[in-house]
């Protein structure tokens, strides 16, 4: 199965752990798409960079639309005003830690 | 490169730190265009310092003016009074009469239609075909999506998907803009398109409704507003002293 690897950047005045994003991700996936379009999307938390505020998702190439959607959808996570960013996508972790460096995003 | 515009900015103007905020982070999301929601009797010494705030950060103001008139003759006298002076003219179409004046109308650019008035949905196929023929755009906000939960969400989403397929229907150009009040509810432009996806507005669509669409309908207008538009494919192209005059 093909996957898409997201790095995102979480914005908000309190702290904010990658898991709290992962659950905040998979909530809006389920209210906007249901169970089963949840299923479909495979979100998985793969890095969690504390200190610049940005993580790593993983989902399926054919959810790639819908988890977008559900990141942008976002306002809160766990209750604490925030925004999600993605900052950019692709295939290969190591190609996403290429573009990341390229836009001093690391 | 793609360039992006956001239409609808709507700070409250007299915190100009918050407007210094938004368009900044506007900036830095990726537009290179915003239009600010200005009232009507708006100074020209005001806009020239939001002028400076954008050209500080980087992003092109575009003046903008939203229209709530109560009926017709108000619609009529407002655009008379206020077409010249701002860059987009939107009409929030708040009931059938304004909804189908201002679809008709060549100098209305963009209608915008009530969330909350479900089931009453003012964008049907008349006043889409009047729309395409007038050159008005619908414009559709993303800032509802954001904020509303629930079932009220639900309803939004089933009343821009019927709006969506009357336009595409009857190619009625669709802009997309954030309509936000806040730095809380901007985007980056392919988010917003992202989300276009939940009223079935594919992503290159989604894309053209946050660039060409409106970058379109600013070039324009700003054509029109220059001092060498005479009318309709006719423009000054250079100025010299008439010869008989001598």
């Amino acid at each position: 199965m093909k996957r898409r690897y997201l790095a995102v950047s979480a914005e908000s005045n309190e702290p904010i752990q990658g898991k709290e994003v992962l659950d905040a991700v998979r909530n809006a996936l389920t209210q906007l798409f249901g169970e089963y379009g949840a299923s479909q999307a495979e979100l998985a938390l793969i890095r969690n960079n504390k200190q610049k505020h940005y993580f790593v998702l993983r989902c399926s190439r054919r959810a790639l639309p819908m988890v977008r959607a559900s990141t942008a959808s976002l306002t809160e996570v766990n209750e604490k005003p925030a925004v999600i960013h993605v900052l950019r996508v692709s295939g290969t972790l190591k190609a996403l830690r290429k573009k990341t460096v390229s836009a001093k995003l690391t | 490169m793609r360039r992006f515009a956001d239409l609808h900015l709507k700070p409250s103007l007299e915190d100009l730190g918050q407007v210094r905020r938004m368009i900044t982070k506007s900036a830095e999301l990726g537009f290179q265009m915003v239009g600010l929601s200005l009232p009507s009797k708006i100074g020209i010494g005001e806009v020239g310092r939001l002028g400076k705030i954008c050209g500080d950060a980087g992003v092109e103001l575009i003046s903008r003016v939203d229209l709530a008139p109560r009926g017709r003759r108000e619609l009529l006298n407002d655009l008379r009074r206020l077409r010249r002076r701002f860059e987009i003219v939107n009409v929030y179409c708040t009931s059938k009469i304004v909804a189908r004046q201002a679809a008709k109308d060549r100098r209305v650019d963009l209608l915008s239609f009530p969330v909350a008035k479900f089931p009453k949905v003012f964008f049907d196929r008349a006043e889409a075909e009047l729309a395409s023929s007038a050159l008005a755009c619908l414009e559709i906000d993303m800032q509802p999506l954001l904020s509303l939960r629930g079932f009220a969400r639900i309803r939004l989403l089933s009343v821009l998907r019927r709006e969506v397929a009357v336009a595409k229907r009857l190619k009625v150009p669709i802009v997309f803009s954030s309509g936000a009040t806040d730095t809380r509810f901007l985007r980056k432009p392919q988010d917003f398109a992202s989300l276009g996806m939940l009223f079935d507005v594919g992503l290159p669509l989604a894309l053209d409704a946050l660039s060409e669409t409106p970058l379109m309908i600013v070039e324009r207008n700003r054509q029109k507003l220059s001092p060498d538009y005479v009318a309709s494919g006719v423009r000054v192209v250079r100025r010299r002293d008439c010869c008989l005059s001598g």
